[in-house]
């Protein structure tokens, strides 16, 4: 699915990645922790396509394809799916009307005809319920004065709408209630199959005991410093990333 | 609809950014030679058959025109206007002697009108809306009429009007926009040539959306388009231009003139959608739309409320206002004005408040994008009777790219205390992470820049009527293409 290779990034010549390998295949959950500024939300940029990033070196492969080469829409189209750790507001856009958007963006580019509008009602309508999210929160404008819990349920729903290959959520738990999380974490494990991957950023061991990850990563200092299954999660719980980092 | 169809075709062929409505249609023309002058006039007037009155009216307007002097153009990068290198008159030599029947009119005409999605003809015609089509320098056909006229409504061309009905003519003709006002108003007032005569009877609330169509197809021919809407008291009526032109090399003027008054608790909601030839993108060609609209709120608890979507033209400079005059009385503007490559808008509105507990509200949304230049120049005046006026302004300006402007020049006058004046204005670029959010999504980087822009506009865009502003919004995005990436 995704094979990350000697990832070397700059932004405005500061060096951010520093040497990182990631390989994620099909069907695996993996997270990725680490402390502040370690390069989290930078990799899921830089996977997504954001520009003003500076690629030094290394090579991302994603289902065979450069990644690197595709446009930020392209790479979407194609599946890969970033929840953001500060979803943006878009004010005078419709939540239903930007879901609607998305969802036909993708098919057109698919070569399929727009969503009939019932489906898409109905298709929304059902993702909403399960996500405890009221249809009159999608009357509103795009996350504009959303609650921060509430965008990042948001960005859940569109996932789910838009059922990625490759969904990376970074810090999505963050400002979630304890209910919330638990619904969320149930939404994101609804749609696991043994066709799609997800990247898990988090700070929390606790969401992983919802979602539970084949792999977790250590990431500081732009290079992933340790790998292991759950029990790393739970062995940085209670070190800490500073006595992790150095036995590592 | 109108403008409807004309931009759902115009989103069915999205894929090439060029200006969809650039053909232009063979027919045989009657014109005059170019120039301005004495002989021009009293040729447009016989071509019309014209009673006497209307000449001499004519006439006394050129020679006002010749003794204004050239407005100021404040912003504006303006070139001269050659007044004698221009065409004043145009019209299909099949339209010259007034098919009785749309059977008579050029079938070239009446395709052209279809192309542009205006089908005129009585089975093909459009739900709910009634059409004024205009072309060149004449009125080809309005749709509905007789069911308009059992209700007692007048909806003509101001040809027929100033024939059928001279005495409401003579009444309003003139009576918002002095002939004197300034020099493209009298220049209008003497070669005016066609547009929409609207009459709307006491106590009668119009069913239906009344619509002229501007085409402009001649070569090097000026459109001087007058149009004059009577709001009796306690009637109520919705209108809406569009305007389309081929695309041609060389510059071309419309010149409006439109009245509107409003009496007694009568509601006036003008709608534009102005999506003239907007030149090519390094600025050659395109139409000169010099437009002035005045709306005159006579009677008490009269509303007038001006709404604009302003995406074509090389040149745009209008400035739809409202004269409060009637105790009570509302003036709303409403303004999307979009200038991309080369275009340029100076547009905004006056509201000149008269009569007691008058109030105004204006919005405004510039965008600009590629070396476009974009202005909004208001004034509201608030004059000493108008006790406890009130007006609400916000002019938010948005800036695509780097070699684009905006300006916000808002004049307040007020010579009342207890008047209450507020204005609002903010400039700001697209927001890169905005439109990187909506590419994650899987839109393209067009498709993101009209969703932004279109929630932008959000605010002006649903004071149109209904189905007509789910078309509008593809209309901004369209007019933006090329304008990030
Ligand atoms: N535009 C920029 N210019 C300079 N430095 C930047 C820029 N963007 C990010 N950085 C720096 O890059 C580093 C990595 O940031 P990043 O957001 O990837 O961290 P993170 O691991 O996601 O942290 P957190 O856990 O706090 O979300 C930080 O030191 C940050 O200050
Ligand atoms: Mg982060």
């Amino acid at each position: 699915m995704l094979e990350i290779k000697n990832l070397h990034v700059s932004i405005e010549e500061k060096k951010i990645i520093k040497g990182l390998d990631l390989s994620i295949n099909k069907g695996e959950v993996h997270a990725l922790m680490g402390p502040n500024g370690s390069g989290k939300s930078t990799l899921s940029y830089v996977l997504s396509g954001k520009d003003k990033y500076e690629i030094n070196d290394g090579t991302i492969d994603y289902n065979g394809k450069n990644l690197l080469e595709l446009d930020v829409d392209e790479r979407a189209n194609e599946g890969l799916f970033l929840a953001f750790q500060y979803p943006m507001e878009i004010p005078g856009v419709q939540t239903s009307f930007f879901l609607k958007t998305a969802i036909n963006s993708k098919r057109k580019y698919l070569g399929q005809s727009e969503m009939d509008a019932l489906e898409f009602a109905k298709l929304m309508k059902s993702k909403a319920e399960e996500l405890n999210i009221s249809t009159e929160m999608l009357k509103r404008d795009l996350n504009v004065n959303y609650s921060g819990g509430e965008k990042k349920k948001q960005e859940i729903l569109q996932m789910s709408m838009l059922s990625p290959k490759m969904a990376i959520l970074d810090e999505t738990d963050s400002g979630l209630d304890i209910d919330a999380l638990r619904i969320v974490s149930e939404g994101v494990n609804k749609l696991r199959n043994s066709d799609n991957s997800f990247l898990v950023i988090t700070h929390y061991q606790r969401l992983l005991n919802y979602i539970k990850p084949d792999f977790v990563h250590i990431i500081a200092d732009g290079k992933i410093v340790k790998s292991g299954d759950y029990s790393l999660a739970l062995e940085l719980e209670e070190k800490g990333y500073e006595e992790i980092s150095q036995t590592a | 609809m109108a403008a409807t169809d004309q931009t759902i075709k115009q989103v069915n062929t999205l894929g090439s950014s060029d200006y969809k409505y650039g053909f232009s249609t063979e027919v045989d023309e009657i014109r005059p030679p170019k120039g301005l002058n004495e002989e021009i006039i009293k040729f447009i007037s016989a071509q019309k058959d014209e009673p006497e009155w209307m000449l001499e009216w004519r006439l006394n307007a050129f020679k006002v025109f010749n003794k204004l002097p050239k407005p100021q153009w404040a912003k504006l990068n303006i070139p001269e206007i050659d007044y004698q290198d221009c065409y004043y008159y145009s019209i299909p030599k099949s339209l010259k002697d007034k098919p009785k029947s749309l059977d008579e009119i050029d079938p070239e005409i009446l395709k052209t009108y279809e192309k542009l999605g205006i089908p005129l003809k009585e089975q093909k015609m459009l739900s709910g809306i009634a059409v004024d089509a205009v072309f060149d320098s004449v009125s080809v056909a309005t749709t509905y009429k007789k069911q308009l006229s059992d209700l007692g409504i007048i909806f003509c061309s101001i040809s027929e009007a100033v024939k059928t009905h001279p005495e409401l003519v003579k009444k309003y003709l003139g009576s918002v926009i002095p002939v004197s006002d300034h020099s493209f108003a009298a220049l209008n007032s003497a070669v005016f040539t066609d547009g929409s005569f609207i009459y709307i009877p006491e106590g009668v609330r119009c069913p239906v959306e009344l619509s002229t169509y501007f085409r402009i197809n001649a070569m090097n021919t000026g459109q001087f388009e007058r149009t004059l809407i009577i709001a009796d008291k306690d009637s109520y009526v919705s209108y809406l231009e569009g305007c389309t032109a081929p695309m041609r090399d060389e510059n071309q003027l419309h010149a409006a003139n439109v009245e509107l008054v409003a009496l007694d608790n009568a509601e006036i909601k003008y709608s534009t959608v102005q999506n003239w030839y907007p030149g090519d993108k390094e600025g050659k060609g395109g139409i000169y739309n010099f437009v002035t609209k005045r709306g005159a709120c006579r009677g008490k608890n009269s509303k007038i409320s001006w709404t604009q979507v302003e995406t074509g033209s090389a040149i745009t400079w209008k400035y739809p206002s409202c004269i409060l005059q009637g105790d009570n009385s509302k003036g709303e503007f409403y303004s999307v004005a979009i200038t991309n490559n080369m275009q340029q808008a100076d547009t905004g509105t006056k509201m000149i408040h008269i009569g007691k507990n008058t109030s105004s509200k204006i919005i405004s949304k510039g965008i600009s994008a590629g070396k476009a230049n974009n202005t909004y120049r208001g004034l509201v005046n608030i004059l000493s009777k108008a006790k406890n006026a009130r007006n609400f302004t916000q002019c938010d300006s948005l800036l695509i790219g780097n070699q684009c402007g905006a300006h916000t020049v808002p004049y307040i006058e007020s010579s009342n205390s207890d008047s209450m004046v507020e204005h609002e204005a903010t400039t700001s670029k697209i927001n890169e992470d905005q439109l990187f959010y909506c590419q994650q999504r899987g839109l393209n980087s067009e498709d993101a820049v009209g969703l932004i822009v279109n929630g932008f506009c959000k605010e002006v865009l649903q004071h149109l009527p209904m189905e007509f502003a789910v078309e509008a919004q593809k209309l901004v995005a369209i007019s933006l293409e090329g304008s990030v990436g």
